[in-house]
């Protein structure tokens, strides 16, 4: 007897799974979490919870001096410390209307630039390593050391550095300082090519990343994205080159975009980065103008060592100064610079007081991560963590 | 000579800017409550001005002062390089209208002005808390809201809850 075969096709019901990627996750650069909604591969919803790092940093703030603020700052983006104090500093020095003195500009961008290489290794270390590259773990992680060692030399810590000071720098530079930095000028195009020989013209990575997570230009200021996605996307916007600060205007350097906007373009786009900061930073370290480290302004600024010791008035200062702290005037300032994560801005109010009011930090990370379910919807899961990766988020930054 | 953002604001909406400041070179200008929307969505779509990006919504706690919060918007415009911050004072159990319609950015910062500072959001998509626990009471960015300190706990002092010092 033959079977009946039915010319209608049965309907069979279906329902969405809900996936945790849960806070401890390899690949998901800290404690983050994203609940993924699938329906086979494919991700229908994706919600990032964060709040796993919070530790309060704004209010902590809030009741400490403005100098004490500063190693607070550090520990936000952890991977890039110097381009944090840098921000907070620059915020705060516009609130009292001074300036750094010149060789203070200039070391603090030569600074500021090495930590952004130094993010972008990171980075780009993590990402290949999640992708299925791990060797590119271990490769980035051997250049960031020759960088660490700079920064120990220069402030004592590897990485929360907290080397910069109202007004300019806390020490001199080392004697040390220059043959360092340029070692790592001369050696360092070199390991850059090799990257790109292991992984842009790779067919697997290609693979992976071209064509995953897009993201137009239009949507990515509308989500408020700013950094190395934003430029990815195609838009060519750099507050280094927009609103210059700490000297950026007297340096060359070409901003690099992408054109699509997927995870491939960020890669490409974060490389070129890393050369152009390579740039910049063998034109400050060719120009360092003679001067002092630090505007000697004798109510914010601490004096010097030889001074406080042999005089009764930097003695008061230098004791007044650490003890209270200094009062600004009443006022509110927003400052913004590129950190290697994107538009880093601090707000502070103040109120006159030797605390700050208020300060917000303007977390790159944070505004980027919020662009992921954009990024990712529709897309298979293999994708969310290549995502992940390459919008290049520090959850000390994301939570505060 | 006045600053042309402020002109164009003033032309199109005259009763609605209640105060204008201007600090170190930054523009600031307190407008009215309930036209926040309207106001966000002239400086986004006016050619001349062109405010695409929001750069930053946070929320200030004055304790003492009626209205007691101020929440704060940062615009920047990236064709045109301007940059502006408008203000709204709200009063502790008034809410604000949300203007993620206007901007998606805002969806994340409003998130986080509800969570640490108590302010609701009218019309926001999914409006709870974001960095605390969604069991946590209260809202510690408020400045009634204590810095607490608390005991670390080691072997000789476990079998006691925790000191807690303001």
């Amino acid at each position: 007897m033959k079977p009946q075969v039915s010319n209608r096709i049965e309907r069979i019901d279906t329902h969405t799974m809900i996936l945790n990627m849960g806070p401890q996750h390899p690949a998901t650069h800290g404690v983050l979490r994203v609940i993924l909604e699938l329906d086979g591969e494919t991700v229908v919803k994706a919600t990032p919870d964060i709040g796993y790092l919070h530790t309060g940093i704004e209010k902590t703030m809030e009741s400490k001096t403005y100098a004490q603020v500063i190693p607070l700052t550090d520990r936000m983006d952890y991977v890039a410390s110097l381009s944090n104090n840098l921000a907070y500093l620059l915020a705060v020095e516009r609130l009292l209307d001074i300036q750094a003195p010149p060789k203070a500009q200039f070391v603090r961008v030569l600074l500021t630039e090495l930590t952004r290489i130094a993010s972008h290794l990171v980075w780009v270390g993590s990402h290949a390593h999640d992708i299925g590259a791990m060797s590119m773990l271990l490769y980035a992680f051997r250049e960031r050391e020759k960088l660490l060692d700079i920064f120990e030399l220069v402030s004592g810590q590897r990485m929360m550095t907290s080397y910069f000071r109202i007004g300019g720098l806390a020490q001199d530079v080392p004697d040390g300082f220059e043959p360092k930095v340029k070692e790592v000028l001369d050696t360092f195009p070199d390991r850059i090519n090799d990257y790109e020989n292991l992984l842009t013209k790779n067919r697997i990575w290609l693979n992976r990343t071209v064509g995953v997570g897009k993201i137009s230009a239009r949507d990515a200021i509308d989500w408020g994205v700013s950094g190395p996605i934003l430029r990815g996307s195609g838009v060519s916007w750099d507050i280094r080159k927009s609103n210059p600060y700490s000297g950026y205007d007297k340096f060359n350097f070409d901003i690099p975009t992408g054109k699509n906007g997927d995870v491939y373009d960020r890669y490409l786009v974060r490389l070129e980065e890393m050369r152009q900061s390579l740039r910049i930073v063998g034109q400050a370290l060719d120009g360092i103008p003679e001067g002092d480290f630090v505007a000697r302004i004798p109510g914010v600024v601490l004096p010097p060592k030889e001074e406080v010791l042999s005089n009764i008035e930097a003695l008061i200062f230098q004791f007044k100064l650490v003890v209270e702290g200094f009062s600004p005037p009443v006022g509110e300032v927003y400052h913004s610079i590129e950190s290697p994560k994107g538009k880093l801005g601090y707000y502070i109010v103040s109120d006159g007081s030797n605390k700050p009011y208020r300060v917000r930090v303007r977390p790159p990370c944070f505004v980027n991560l919020s662009a992921l379910p954009k990024m990712i919807e529709g897309r298979l899961i293999a994708d969310v963590v290549a995502v992940i990766g390459s919008i290049d988020i520090v959850l000390g930054e994301v939570d505060r | 000579m006045e600053n042309p953002i402020l002109t164009k604001l003033k032309e199109k909406f005259p009763e609605t800017i209640l105060e204008i400041a201007e600090f170190r070179g930054e523009l600031t200008i307190v407008v009215k409550r309930e036209d926040i929307i309207p106001v966000c969505t002239f400086l986004r779509d006016e050619p001349e001005l062109s405010f695409n990006f929001l750069s930053d919504l946070t929320g200030v706690d004055y304790l003492g002062r009626k209205p007691r919060f101020d929440v704060v918007y940062h615009l920047y415009s990236i064709d045109r390089n301007h940059r502006l911050r408008l203000k709204v004072k709200v009063e502790e159990d008034e809410s604000v209208p949300s203007v993620t319609s206007v901007w998606n950015t805002a969806n994340w910062f409003e998130r986080e002005v509800f969570d640490l500072l108590g302010i609701r959001f009218d019309n926001h998509p999914d409006l709870r808390r974001i960095v605390l626990p969604e069991d946590w009471e209260g809202h510690p960015l408020r400045k009634d809201f204590p810095l607490t300190r608390e005991e670390v706990m080691f072997t000789h002092n476990k079998n006691r809850p925790p000191k807690i010092t303001e």
